[in-house]
């Protein structure tokens, strides 16, 4: 490949790629909110009916 | 009392179904030749601009606007944006928000039930020893209603209700056990899909099943920046263009999933992390796969011709036979993957468009889910047979130019300004940072207040009055004459008359003049759904009113 496309592809896709991996990580690693919430598969956890301290 | 009790399941599945109503097949087919039509590397800088100053802040608007439709028990556009503005008309505007999406439905399950299609064309075999005219061929055959190869009659109509039957079975399953159970699916999958295929389209060695050039051929001619072009209003507007279609705003239909998160919860990072996922898609995986695998096979001249109708023809046309180039085995996988893959993208965003209707016939009739979906499914049957009965005649064309293409940027437009204007800026900031996991930079207020309406305009100014051939320079010096590609001209139907004044074959003169006809009762029948569905709104607002709801 020539240097200058090889340049803007590689910035492209680390760009895209790493910013992709930190949003979707901190969506993962962001507690959640204390019921109710808008998410109904978390409802039964334990810990979770009352307000966090 | 409204029949729409639904929920999310979990709020990675949420992010997943948003980023599947994203991630469509304009991601894999449209984005690689947008980039060679636009000045190759040179293309994702603008695009990428696009993306900050427009993508993101419309995907904050439309999450924003569904949250707070959502606390009034809104779950469709007309009456989220009623919720936002005192004038009446508003909710007159907010029909985009559902028309949009079955129009867009009719045609695009067709696409996807061709998918389906060569799926299991792909599993039997019926490529293997074709060359490439034989591939070819059975696309237009396939298209125009020919022979069938499974001695079905009619087959691609069967897909189509296949394909249709499945959206609205799992429609009727419900947001968390139907749609966003597929999306857990099939994002995954659609990814490892695509990372097997970049895989493939990076790795093509001249000389080496039968392959003419080395991935980098088609690689450079994707990325090699011409930065000439960059001063070009027409790639700007291209890019533009690319971030409507790509991100699904303007639609409606991120509007109705966020309706469904309450209002503590975030929905700035939810948009944040769908709408990068739809770029890794779109930049990462659809950047290395049609182009490089078909340059890699086809040569420079071939594809460029090629990608002058569109990325269709070469997904549909060439790829079944390029796979085979890899060996018999390889060459089922690799269709299976690619059409999988197509597919995936495909239903996730028809899922997506069935939501409106379902939530708004749930709001304001009490409907329940499972008729509400399946009367979306007959609707978009009814309004999508004639693409497929009239495809040869441009009706799928007349669908996705009014529906899936002027109509995003007009709903858009309405929205940012309703958004930033008329609800108004401080309170639109504070709806958007209200439970964000993320600090929202305080310049994005400015951008959604002057930089996003601006660009809406000029990208509809850009498409309604489009100089000839693109040469704004000589537009602007004073000589503009319209393209046939602008709004106007395509509403007035100059290149059909044009082509019909130099036709002199009997032949040519007849189909031009069945095809005049059939695309102007395209958009009488488009238009007429559209005033359908403002009249149920309007019953659905009298309804309100006599139930003191409003």
């Amino acid at each position: 490949m020539n240097t200058s496309a090889l340049i803007v592809m590689l910035t492209t896709i680390a760009l895209v790629t790493f910013l992709m991996i930190y949003f979707f990580m901190k969506v993962i690693n962001t507690p959640p909110r204390p019921e109710p919430d808008s998410y109904t598969e978390n409802d039964d956890e334990v810990g979770r009916q009352v307000p966090n301290r | 009392m409204s029949a729409n009790k639904e929920s999310w399941g979990s709020r990675v599945g949420l992010i997943l179904a948003m980023a599947g109503n994203a991630v469509g097949l304009g991601n894999f087919l449209r984005f690689p030749v947008q980039a060679v039509q636009n000045g190759g590397g040179a293309f994702i800088i603008p695009y990428l601009i696009c993306f900050l100053v427009m993508g993101i802040p419309l995907l904050w608007i439309e999450w924003s606007m569904g949250r707070f439709g959502g606390k009034f028990g809104h779950h469709s556009t007309p009456f989220i944006v009623d919720t936002m503005g005192k004038n009446r008309l508003w909710k007159y505007i907010g029909v985009f928000g559902i028309w949009t999406n079955i129009a867009v439905a009719a045609y695009y399950c067709y696409i996807e039930s061709w998918t389906l299609s060569y799926v299991f064309h792909s599993i039997i075999g019926t490529f293997s020893g074709m060359d490439q005219e034989a591939v070819s061929n059975f696309f237009g055959e396939y298209t125009s209603l020919g022979t069938s190869t499974l001695g079905i009659p009619y087959e691609p109509i069967v897909f189509y209700v296949l394909c249709l039957l499945l959206n609205t079975w799992i429609l009727s399953q419900g947001l968390s056990s139907g749609v966003e159970r597929v999306a857990k699916i099939g994002m995954p999958l659609l990814i490892l899909f695509g990372l097997f295929l970049a895989f493939k389209g990076v790795t093509i060695t001249a000389g080496v099943n039968g392959a003419i050039n080395d991935s980098s051929v088609g690689l450079n001619f994707l990325w090699t920046p011409n930065f000439d072009q960059l001063w070009s209003p027409t790639v700007w507007l291209a890019a533009a263009g690319q971030i409507f279609f790509t991100l699904s705003v303007g639609m409606g239909t991120v509007h109705c999933y966020a309706s469904y998160v309450r209002s503590k919860d975030d929905i700035a990072l939810n948009a944040m992390s769908a709408g990068w996922m739809n770029e890794f898609v779109e930049v990462v995986l659809g950047g290395a796969i049609l182009i490089p695998i078909s340059i890699g096979y086809l040569g420079i001249d071939r594809v460029t011709e090629m990608v002058q109708s569109g990325g269709l023809g070469l997904a549909f046309r060439s790829l079944p036979y390029l796979f085979y180039q890899w060996g018999d085995l390889l060459g089922a996988i690799s269709g299976v993957m690619w059409f999988g893959l197509l597919f995936f993208a495909g239903i996730t965003s028809s899922l997506a468009m069935g939501t409106p209707w379902i939530g708004f016939l749930q709001d304001e009739f009490n409907w329940e889910r499972r008729s509400a979906a399946w009367s979306f499914g007959l609707f978009v049957f009814l309004l999508g047979m004639p693409t497929v009965l009239f495809f040869k005649y441009g009706v799928f064309d007349e669908y996705d130019y009014w529906a899936g293409t002027v109509s995003l940027v007009v709903f858009a437009l309405f929205e940012s300004i309703l958004f930033a204007w008329v609800f108004g800026m401080d309170r639109g900031w504070r709806e958007i940072i209200s439970g964000a996991d993320i600090n929202v930079p305080g310049i994005y207020k400015f951008i959604i207040k002057f930089i996003t309406p601006l660009l809406l305009l000029w990208v509809f100014l850009g498409s309604l009055f489009t100089p000839k051939g693109g040469d704004w320079g000589a537009a602007m010096s004073g000589t503009w004459v319209l393209d046939n590609s602008s709004i106007i001209n395509k509403l007035k139907n100059i290149d059909l008359k044009e082509k019909l004044a130099a036709a002199t074959d009997p032949g040519a003169i007849e189909q031009l003049q069945e095809t005049l006809f059939f695309v102007n009762a395209s958009r009488i029948l488009l238009l007429a759904v559209w005033l359908c569905l403002a009249l149920l709104v309007y019953i659905a607002y009298k309804k309100r009113v006599r139930e003191g709801r409003i």
